[in-house]
């Protein structure tokens, strides 16, 4: 198999996933499925092309430096699981 | 048993001094309650988007061109991929493959002579919040600094020793600062420093396995973490050991780096071009523009000064070390000339006071006028230059006038002759057995006599003229 | 007076204007018929019944604005655009608690025309998926046959547009998920170029792909939509400076398509086409040519390798837009977890369906070192050359023209076992967003077996919708009239 259950743990894991072992292996399968599907794209020369990563032509906007407040600190907590109203509260990493 | 020599690259983090944040509207002011300065872009709520602060621009190309750095026409903002509670979007804009500028220089004065370090990149990228940590399990995440403009600026392996590193590192600073685009401050966290250490036997072309060396907070630190790693590499390979490619926290406590394996995982940040930035393209007349704004840089300041005002090496180094000392400078200067004695002057008596109340030349009470004035006064020998030294912590704390000062306090120094001719009788009268002595060859009372006539006169008398009528009234 | 309901936004709006019609009462009437008709096919995840009403009080006190092209018309936003304090889920678990108290600018724009924002639709979970299947919430269904599919991922939108409910709804397409459900729903949905509706408010999932755009039952009505959300928005740095002509003005310039040339590209008008759909566009090219258009052959070489590159690039960057969820600020968060990095494992493996987990990993995939080159480096570049495939066969002809699926809607459950099979039903519409072009979706007609709504698209040159919406209008005159679906009309 092209990409194998460790393999689909191991980037899961990057992603902060878990897959459970029973759909580890069916999803590694399904991946694998995709995967060689994705393959036909080596049937194409690109050798002179320059990757296309966004359609938008025109140049860069700019913003001016000037400080505004939109928001209140309330909204931007409004929404939060844990805080104390004055920070987000998290597990400690350990 | 091979010599070996020390390889230092370093990477710094300069917080660029924008009112707003890289990509968001946000105050960048330091010191506000925690989540203040936050708006759904900072703080990674679903669906908003980042537009980029050209003052950040400006700033960064400034830099890029003050250290003759190779400006590119099209830069690609990246996303790096990572996960911490004090990175919102789970990504920072970064620039990888395409950044803000390359290959350029940055010439320091290292023991006397003149060394070249490669600039290798300089890119933008947003900060992080922080995360503090706390009792019971919990750390406390804020946002406020999530989003502020950083300049990365990445050396080449052009740095051979911890004082090198550390001259590299105050010359690039006092860039920022004669740019005014960033505050330097590497405690408070606006100017941040990671080395790449190894070590190889000495006139070896290979590099060693390096380390990563982060957690240094001052320049102190710096050298001593640098020196510690070195020693520690050194130790390792005269042991026969190996050097693991690691990153090492300093650790200011002991002195010594720490590795932060088994805390550490390897990190795939899986750049790409951040889809929501278009790349950025700088025009040709922001380019022209941004470059004839630059102010003289610190280099060009230090060789103008040893050749205009013919100041020691040393002196133009601390003159020009800071942009404020050296405007103050030449605007006492500008008043009273005499370079090399407004030069003494400034790293004798004023950058004390300046360092004792921990501010720079322009936060100085007095004015370069009101020094130029006290200089005037010693030339004219109004005051002798020990009076001025006295009384200058209080007129520079106080910026008071000189003249005024000084002759509402009295401490005019006394020229007239016919007055301190009476003091020089009266104290000759006091002392005969002295006289004597010196009339019968013990010259060296003369310093005897010198003293007494500046105590009866509080140290006013001048000095010339004593010595004169000394002489003149004891007969040589 | 028609049944509210069945009123075109053409006409309720202009009776809105005159009073004829009170907003209290258009906003009624479309409550009503959510109420008879959400039963059938659960297009919606959120009601403002109250707010409102509220609100058309509020403005049948004031009186109409001539200044607001919607002013009293209700509206139905898809659940993947930010509404102010109105719960904004996507169809997921992990923002099931979420309200934004920010607008989409879309909705922002929507709302200072006067519309009024009465529901939050149905939506593939974080707009991924092409039948609706995969939401956390509920189950969509198709308002013409409801053992079938929306489509999807706008199926929400589509059925609720179809079915009467409001006039209009907003739905977003970043590889068909506005197109696909309007040719299943039997509606008109407009993927504009892209660039030319604002991003900002619309919860990222292929942000080199997402527009927003509207559903509505004639071409005229979506114009409408369009002119009022389309335009630069300075808090969207991918937003077009490009300027917003006159859609409208523009519908009547033309009464047939005497000098249009449209290309029908070979790898869309092939074999794999059900007959009905066959049938149905056909007979629609064929009123195109009696209208006086011309039909030319084009190619677009590059069709086998588009849905390749598409989900490759779309994965990926999805990959990276979702990882801002993870329970720190906002959304889901799995509480019983002690220590950091088990919370994030558990929340987003919580939070997250199956296939949002599915692509994440995929995205991840193609991302992750050594694996760069050959997937998302690889996929830009062909996507470069499908663009110009399209840029090229535009030169040669005014648009080109092509079914907006190779299939009828297919049935409830038919395609979630294989998601392979899934991806491949996109193959019409994906290769549109690779290249940023505009692409609408006419319905063509009732397919004579199954009876069942196809759809069919047209593309069109970069910032083109002008004649998009020409052509379209000028065709859909040709066109029988649809009736309203029977799924939900007893």
């Amino acid at each position: 198999m092209r990409i194998s259950k460790e393999e689909v743990a191991k980037i899961a894991h990057l992603a902060r996933l878990e897959i459970g072992e029973a759909d580890l292996g069916r999803f590694a399968g399904q991946l694998t499925d995709i995967l060689d599907y994705m393959d036909i794209l080596n049937e194409v020369d690109t050798s002179q092309t320059e990757p296309l990563y966004s359609p938008v032509e025109h140049e860069t906007p700019y913003r001016e430096d000037e400080a505004r407040s939109e928001c209140s600190k309330e909204e931007v907590m409004r929404n939060a699981p844990r805080s104390d109203g004055e920070y987000f509260l998290v597990p400690k990493v350990v | 048993m091979p010599d070996y020599e020390a390889v230092i690259g370093l990477e710094v983090h300069a917080q660029l001094k924008t009112r707003s944040k890289l990509f968001c509207a946000c105050s960048t002011v330091f010191g506000e309650e925690p989540n203040r300065n936050t708006c759904p872009v900072c703080a990674g709520m679903p669906g908003a988007l980042p537009v980029v602060n050209k003052k950040a621009v400006e700033y960064g190309v400034k830099l890029s061109q003050a250290l003759d750095c190779q400006v590119n026409d099209r830069s690609v903002f990246a996303r790096k991929n990572y996960f911490y509670p004090d990175l919102p979007k789970g990504y920072q804009i970064s620039q990888y493959e395409h950044p803000l500028a390359e290959e350029g220089q940055l010439e320091m004065p290292v023991n006397g002579s003149m060394r070249q370090v490669r600039i290798v990149r300089i890119h933008m990228e947003d900060d992080a919040g922080k995360s503090i940590h706390g009792a019971e399990n919990t750390s406390y995440v804020d946002l406020n600094r999530t989003g502020v403009p950083l300049l990365e600026i990445v050396s080449g392996p052009d740095i051979f020793s911890p004082d090198e590193a550390v001259a590299y590192l105050k010359s690039l600073r006092n860039i920022l600062i004669y740019l005014d685009i960033c505050r330097g401050n590497m405690q408070e966290g606006n100017f941040r420093c990671d080395a790449n250490v190894s070590v190889r036997p000495r006139g070896r072309p290979e590099y060693g396995t390096r380390t990563e060396v982060k957690n240094m907070n001052s320049f102190r630190f710096v050298h001593k973490a640098l020196t510690y790693e070195i020693n520690r590499q050194i130790e390792l390979l005269e042991d026969g050991e190996q050097v693991v490619q690691e990153t090492r926290l300093f650790d200011e406590s002991s002195g010594q780096t720490k590795s932060m394996r088994g805390k550490e995982e390897a990190h795939d940040y899986r750049y790409f071009p951040d889809p929501d930035l278009v790349p950025l393209s700088i025009s040709v007349r922001d380019r022209e523009e941004w470059s004839r704004e630059l102010p003289e840089l610190p280099l060009s300041k230090w060789r103008r000064f040893l050749r205009d005002y013919a100041l020691p090496e040393e002196a133009a180094d601390i003159l020009t070390g800071e942009k404020d000392m050296a405007d103050y400078f030449e605007r006492v200067v500008a008043c009273f000339g005499e370079p090399q004695t407004v030069g003494n002057w400034m790293i004798s008596e004023m950058l004390r006071e300046l360092n004792e109340g921990n501010i720079s030349a322009s936060e100085s009470p007095l004015a370069p006028e009101q020094l130029a004035e006290l200089l005037r006064l010693i030339q004219q020998e109004k005051i002798s230059s020990k009076i001025a030294k006295q009384i200058f912590p209080e007129i520079f704390a106080r910026g008071l006038d000189p003249e005024t000062y000084v002759e509402e306090k009295g401490y005019l120094q006394i020229t007239d002759e016919s007055r301190l001719q009476e003091v020089v009788r009266e104290v000759i009268a006091e002392n005969p057995d002295e006289a004597a002595s010196y009339k019968q060859g013990k010259k060296k009372l003369m310093s005897f006599f010198m003293g007494q006539v500046m105590k009866k006169t509080q140290g006013q008398a001048n000095p010339k003229l004593v010595d004169q009528l000394l002489r003149s009234e004891l007969g040589g | 007076m028609t049944a509210i309901y069945q009123m075109s936004l053409t006409e309720m709006s202009h009776r809105l204007q005159s009073r004829e019609l009170g907003v209290e009462q258009a906003v009624s009437a479309c409550l009503e018929r959510m109420e008879a008709t959400e039963p059938d096919i659960g297009c919606l995840l959120h009601l403002e019944r109250e707010t409102a009403l509220q609100r058309a009080r509020e403005m049948d006190a004031a009186g109409p604005d001539p200044e607001q092209p919607l002013w009293g018309v209700p509206v139905v936003i898809k659940d993947v655009l930010a509404t102010k304090d109105v719960p904004t889920t996507c169809g997921s678990r992990m923002l099931e608690s979420f309200v934004p108290f920010y607008d989409a600018e879309a909705v922002d724009r929507l709302k200072r025309a006067g519309a009024i924002i009465l529901a939050k639709s149905n939506m593939d979970e974080f707009a991924m998926g092409s039948s609706t299947e995969n939401s956390a919430f509920a189950l969509t269904r198709n308002p013409w046959d409801t053992e079938r599919v929306p489509g999807g991922s706008s199926g929400g939108s589509a059925a609720s547009t179809a079915a009467g409910q409001t006039p209009l709804s907003l739905g977003t397409d970043t590889g068909g998920s506005i197109r696909q459900p309007a040719a299943f729903c039997g509606c008109v949905g407009i993927k504009p170029t892209y660039g030319r509706v604002s991003r900002f408010g619309l919860v990222a999932y292929g942000s080199s792909l997402d527009q927003a755009g509207p559903f509505a039952r004639s071409v005229e009505d979506a114009a409408r939509v369009l002119q009022v959300i389309a335009g630069k928005d300075a808090k969207d740095s991918t937003s077009s400076p490009e300027p917003v002509p006159d859609y409208i003005a523009a519908l009547a310039e033309r009464d047939d398509l005497k000098g249009i040339r449209l290309g029908l590209p070979e790898e869309y008008w092939g074999e794999g086409l059900e007959s009905d759909v066959d049938g149905v566009c056909r007979s629609a090219l064929h009123k195109a040519q009696e209208l006086g258009a011309e039909l030319v052959p084009v190619s677009l070489p590059h069709s086998p390798y588009a849905i390749a590159a598409y989900y490759i690039i779309v994965m990926a960057e999805a990959s990276s837009n979702l990882a801002r969820y993870d329970g720190v600020r906002y959304g889901y968060r799995d509480t019983s977890e002690k220590e950091l990095t088990r919370m994030y494992f558990a929340t987003r493996s919580k939070g997250f369906g199956r296939e949002v987990q599915r692509r994440i990993v995929l995205g991840t995939y193609v991302l992750s070192a050594g694996y760069y080159d050959a997937y998302y480096k690889k996929a830009a570049q062909v996507r470069r050359l499908v663009r110009e495939d399209y840029q090229r066969a535009l030169q040669d002809c005014d648009l080109l023209l092509a079914p907006a699926a190779p299939g009828v809607p297919f049935r409830l459950g038919e395609k979630v076992e294989d998601p392979l099979q899934m991806y491949l039903t996109d193959i019409f519409t994906n290769p549109l967003n690779l290249t940023g072009l505009p692409g609408l979706s006419l319905p063509a007609g009732l397919g004579p077996e199954t009876g069942l709504p196809i759809g069919l698209q047209l593309f069109g040159p970069s910032f083109g919708e002008e004649k998009l919406l020409q052509v379209a209008y000028v065709l859909e005159g040709a066109l029988p009239d649809l009736p309203f679906p029977r799924g939900v009309d007893k």
